[in-house]
């Protein structure tokens, strides 16, 4: 494998889990613009724990998993109370908030960046987003996952059959939180060096086009979502400066076409006959 | 009914206003353990009303209810909804793109810690799983398990979303009008296995607009006109009742 493909493999891993993050909490109807911020918190928190704490990398990426997941449920709260586009528009502060800050965090290099980080393999990263899919899968097999479904669907019928919507809503904010930091914190080891840019508007937009372009009713969607848009603009090099307004048409017309994205629960039905999904 | 055992519902003087307006008026209201009560009443009179605030979807301005002789009027609807009032609505609210057998499942969400509720289905609920057997054979729903609840016709719809809310064993079932739309045989249906329901201890509230159905099958009735409780008796006292008669069955007829 070249070292070329080697890092399409590893953008290709993170932006996995970073759509991952996206779909957890899109899984029970709300939309976040701001996972890049968790992504930003997690690169910080696990670069300082490693570089300046000495911890191994996977502890450092547990612990900061933990810290974003305990954010995100305090920002889940506040979000309870807005819904569609106020939400989206709420969390899309947060994540500028998030950027803004480590801007002016000294401490951790502010507008400079940080460095000193080790190389992580893409072995390693895609341990880690092979681990987090396949759990969600398991998960999307559970009671629970119902009851996401549930109250995505109709929260006050969910709530009149004994579900509970904030602890689902906010339960689902803390596990995407928690995701997002791990691929942040990949994301820092990968690049071994990362500056506040990194974790702007545009990659939460990244996350959420992943997830909607590769389905975003199921988990391997994002999976597939991901490949799509860090290989699609490579093929797309012909076109030179027009790749990025060609690779825009292709969203449209996936949009105007298929509305769930490429996968979805009939398809895997059909390529699996045997998994009753 | 017997006045000393706490009634399994009592609605103590409860009224709730939006703004200026009066939907439910001091109304008071019991359901004694294994009865079938009807709540009638002109469209408007507050019987849905009556419903959302016994669920916690409304929280009542003044007044209390009570379940069991505990006050639940301050719970939240997945409180109120575990402590034992289920119910189902006027337009079915099902969960779209969820199998009928998915229905039954998620409907039991105290079967087992949060932990074990993670794991696949088959692995972490076999209590919850055999519970929805036993309801989907309650309702005759086998043949109809893995087909997606919405696409089922109308009146297995409606008894989808019955099945629903006895599925976690409640201790009460407000039932929505539950036979609106159906035909003889339908309602024939619903009202034998309510009379099953009874005999297994449930009590059941229901709404409905079909007199000759609600006639035929409450120990009780409790008639509302503009929020106000304007009647209560056994059915045949109502049928006579003045009163109702110029506020609904005279209109209605």
């Amino acid at each position: 494998m070249s070292v070329y493909d080697a890092g399409l493999l590893s953008d290709i891993g993170i932006l996995l889990l970073g759509a991952l993050s996206v779909y957890i909490i899109l899984a029970t109807g709300q939309l976040s613009l701001g996972n890049a911020g968790f992504m930003g918190i997690g690169a910080y928190l696990t670069s300082w724990l490693t570089v300046v704490a000495g911890l191994p990398i996977t502890a450092a990426l547990i612990v900061a998993a933990l810290v974003s997941g305990a954010i995100g449920v305090a920002v889940g709260f506040p979000a309870l109370r807005l819904k569609g586009i106020y939400l989206a528009m709420a969390t899309l502060g947060f994540g500028e908030m998030v950027r803004s800050f480590f801007q002016n965090f000294s401490a951790m290099g502010g507008s400079e960046g940080f460095h000193g980080m080790h190389h992580v393999s893409t072995g390693y990263i895609w341990t880690w987003a092979a681990i987090v899919l396949v759990l969600i899968m398991l998960i999307e097999a559970s009671p629970i996952w119902l009851e996401i479904r549930a109250v995505r669907d109709d929260e006050t019928a969910a709530g009149l059959v004994g579900l509970n919507p904030t602890e689902i809503k906010v339960g689902a904010f803390g596990c995407g939180a928690a995701v997002a930091a791990i691929a942040g914190g990949l994301f820092a080891h990968h690049h071994v060096y990362i500056e506040p840019g990194n974790f702007s508007f545009e990659r939460s937009i990244d996350f959420v086009l992943a997830v909607i372009l590769g389905g975003s009713t199921v988990a391997p969607g994002a999976l597939a979502g991901a490949v799509i848009l860090v290989v699609l603009p490579e093929y797309l090099r012909f076109l030179a400066d027009w790749r990025f307004a060609a690779f825009g048409a292709l969203l449209i017309g996936m949009l105007l076409v298929r509305r769930q994205g490429l996968l979805d629960r009939a398809l895997l039905r059909f390529a699996w006959p045997r998994s009753r999904a | 009914m017997n006045s000393t055992a706490p009634a399994r519902l009592k609605l103590d003087h409860v009224t709730k206003t939006f703004g200026g307006v009066h939907a439910l008026t001091d109304l008071s209201l019991q359901v004694a353990p294994g009865q079938i009560v009807g709540v009638i009443g002109p469209n408007g009179a507050g019987k849905t009303t009556t419903f959302n605030v016994i669920t916690g979807a409304y929280r009542a301005t003044s007044g209390s209810v009570l379940l069991d002789g505990h006050d639940v009027t301050a719970e939240p609807s997945h409180r109120i909804a575990r402590a034992g009032i289920m119910r189902t609505f006027q337009n079915i609210r099902l969960f779209s793109d969820m199998s009928v057998w998915e229905h039954l499942l998620v409907a039991q969400p105290h079967a087992g810690s949060f932990a074990r509720r993670l794991l696949p289905t088959r692995f972490s609920n076999p209590k919850a799983i055999e519970r929805a057997e036993e309801v989907l054979e309650f309702f005759a729903l086998g043949d109809v398990r893995n087909r997606l609840a919405r696409s089922l016709p109308y009146g297995l719809q409606r008894k989808v979303e019955m099945a629903r809310a006895v599925t976690a064993r409640p201790k009460l079932l407000l039932l929505d009008e539950p036979v609106a739309g159906m035909n003889h045989d339908e309602a024939e249906t619903i009202r034998s296995l309510m009379l099953r329901l009874r005999q297994d201890g449930l009590s059941i509230l229901l709404i409905e607009h079909d007199m000759a159905f609600v006639m035929n099958l409450c120990d009780h009735l409790y008639v509302l006109d503009f929020g106000v409780l304007i009647a209560q008796g056994r059915p045949e006292e109502i049928r006579l009742n003045p009163a109702v008669l110029d506020a609904y069955l005279g209109r209605a007829a």
